[in-house]
């Protein structure tokens, strides 16, 4: 089962149980919901800018492990970050979960991320992972549709 | 030993009617191997697996007999047309209907459905009407009714359900009222299991004189349906669920109601005259089969009803009680399982859902354990939302499943709480 463990990584499922910035922001100045409808995944990523940067960042909603703790781990990378900085890192991981990486592209950008490297080996995965990234790029733009992974 | 032929030891000394070995033996890719596992296929809910008989059969028309059908007054086409007539009459005589003319080919239940829709809906459905459905459909027979609504300014109702995935028959008879014009109602819940008190439903509609449509996409491979028995009105079902091929399936619906609609699609076959001044449609069932059908689907479906004649469903039935009871009992000794859809009348579908697991996460670690099960909200969202769930985990089971194949269920969700502890 050496190849679950590759995608169930301790990391992952303690973000999962317990995420990080799991909570709604009121006043944040962009907000996009998020919609995974093959396995029903729905979360919102809630941002406040300052500065040019992400000064806080939040989600709420439900989903698979995989979804949630890469949320989780999301808004922990992204937080102080400008936004080319955060579209950069959005980039290299979805490089990575992909399977796409180039060997020499940002793993120190990625830093913690990388432990979804797996991710890649499970090709109908990839949706879950990207979902919280994909709704913060859609907060950051001011799309006011839901962001749906289909 | 592998899963499977463990599985037919218990089988057999139960005395059971159903030669399982040989019936695996008919389908061979219960033989492959998934992530180095042997294939345990329990998504059936979502299609069948296919029988050596089927697959020679649609192999045989494509080498041997392959012309148009209702063409030709050459030797293959003449061919090509009575293979393709005859799984018409196996159809009409698997749902027992009174006459050949009222079984239409059509691409599925989903086609089947979005047919009357866009037939007899829109040439009997206007503004203020209603159409009634329940709470347990699936999404195609739900949508195609909304887009209807949307066009006519018709209003969908929904029959509500109790929180163990049964029908409210009360409120059921409640909603037939005198607006309503047509009651489209599932024969077995593909998310829950339940199947449903049709004949009473549709003696219920006919009461206040609604045609009943019944999707008949989960009920056709599990037991005996009898159109006539039922006196519902249209009756369709996919050929993929029972042991057929993709893209094939039968509308039934009474002959009066089908003279009385409009055709659905316009093409060839489907007219008996043309002129740029006027068309003549041609008569049941081609009216509704414009060109060129899945001949290789309708001969593909014809073997497969036959093959399932050949098991008698009534043992198939008996065979797949016996799993839905050893289902339902291994898996409620789960700590932390809980089964969504407990109706008294079942068909063999288990939905559970895991404390602290979400159903995504089960189905990929069943995955890499050989198990094939189905996860998600199964195409029923408004089900999904009635129990106040995101998704399920689902096992559908098949004439040709085993209880060890359940034991490996039970195990492989051992291993998803090991990884998740």
């Amino acid at each position: 089962m050496s190849d679950l463990r590759d995608l169930y990584q301790d990391v992952i499922l303690e973000h999962s149980k317990t995420p990080r910035n799991f909570r709604v922001q009121p006043s944040a100045d962009h907000k996009a919901e998020g919609f995974n409808p093959l396995c029903g995944d729905r979360f919102t990523v809630y941002v406040t800018m300052e500065g040019g940067a992400i000064k806080d960042v939040s989600f709420q909603g439900s989903g698979c492990a995989i979804s949630k703790a890469s949320a989780s781990m999301m808004t922990q990378s992204v937080k102080g970050k400008t936004l080319a900085e955060a579209e950069k890192i959005f980039e290299g991981f979805h490089e990575m979960v992909t399977g796409h990486a180039e060997s020499n592209t940002g793993e120190s950008e990625l830093g913690k991320l990388t432990v979804f490297s797996g991710v890649s080996e499970f090709p109908v995965r990839v949706k879950c992972a990207t979902l919280a990234w994909h709704t913060l790029h859609a907060a950051l733009e001011g799309k006011q549709d839901p962001v749906s992974t289909e | 030993m592998t899963t499977a032929t463990r599985g037919l030891q218990v089988e057999k000394r139960g005395n059971h009617p159903l030669d399982v070995a040989r019936v695996r033996s008919d389908f061979p890719i219960l033989a492959t191997e998934v992530h180095g596992k042997p294939l345990v296929y329990l998504d059936n809910a979502a299609t069948s697996q296919k029988p050596q008989a089927v697959i020679d059969a649609i192999t045989r028309y494509y080498q041997g007999t392959n012309a148009n059908v209702h063409r030709g007054v050459h030797h293959l086409s003449e061919t090509a047309t009575e293979h393709y007539e005859a799984s018409r009459r196996t159809a009409q005589q698997f749902i027992h209907a009174p006459h050949l003319h009222e079984i239409i080919f059509v691409r599925g239940t989903t086609e089947g459905i979005n047919l009357v829709a866009q037939t007899f809906g829109r040439a009997r459905i206007g503004r203020g009407d209603e159409i009634l459905i329940t709470a347990m459909e699936h999404h195609s027979n739900i949508v195609p009714w909304q887009i209807l609504c949307d066009e006519k300014g018709a209003k969908l109702r929904v029959a509500p359900i109790t929180d163990d995935g049964e029908l409210l028959l009360d409120e059921f008879a409640k909603l037939l009222g005198p607006k309503t014009k047509l009651a489209a109602v599932t024969h077995v819940s593909n998310a829950l299991g339940t199947v449903n008190p049709l004949k009473r439903m549709v003696e219920l509609g006919h009461a206040r004189k609604v045609p009943v449509l019944v999707d008949g996409a989960q009920a056709v491979p599990h037991l005996e349906v009898d159109v006539q028995d039922l006196d519902c009105d249209f009756y369709t079902f996919s050929g993929h669920k029972v042991y057929g091929p993709t893209g094939i399936g039968v509308l039934y619906g009474k002959t009066s109601l089908l003279e009385s609609m409009p055709p659905y699609q316009g093409g060839g076959d489907m007219i008996s005259s043309v002129t740029f001044d006027k068309t003549t449609y041609n008569k049941l069932p081609y009216k509704f089969e414009a060109g060129t059908p899945d001949i290789a689907g309708a001969i593909g479906l014809g073997a497969a009803l036959k093959y399932v004649n050949g098991l008698g469903l009534e043992k198939i039935g008996a065979h797949e009680h016996d799993l839905l009871e050893y289902a339902t009992q291994t898996l409620s000794a789960v700590p932390g399982l809980r089964l969504i859809g407990t109706a008294r009348d079942k068909a063999a579908v288990v939905s559970f859902v895991i404390e602290g697991v979400h159903p995504h996460d089960i189905g990929t670690i069943l995955d890499q354990q050989g198990i094939a099960i189905r996860t998600g909200h199964h195409c029923s969202q408004p089900i999904m939302d009635r129990f106040g769930i995101p998704a399920t985990a689902r096992a559908s089971f098949a004439v040709y499943n085993t209880r060890a194949e359940i034991d490996a269920l039970v195990q492989g969700i051992e291993k998803v709480k090991e990884v998740f502890a």
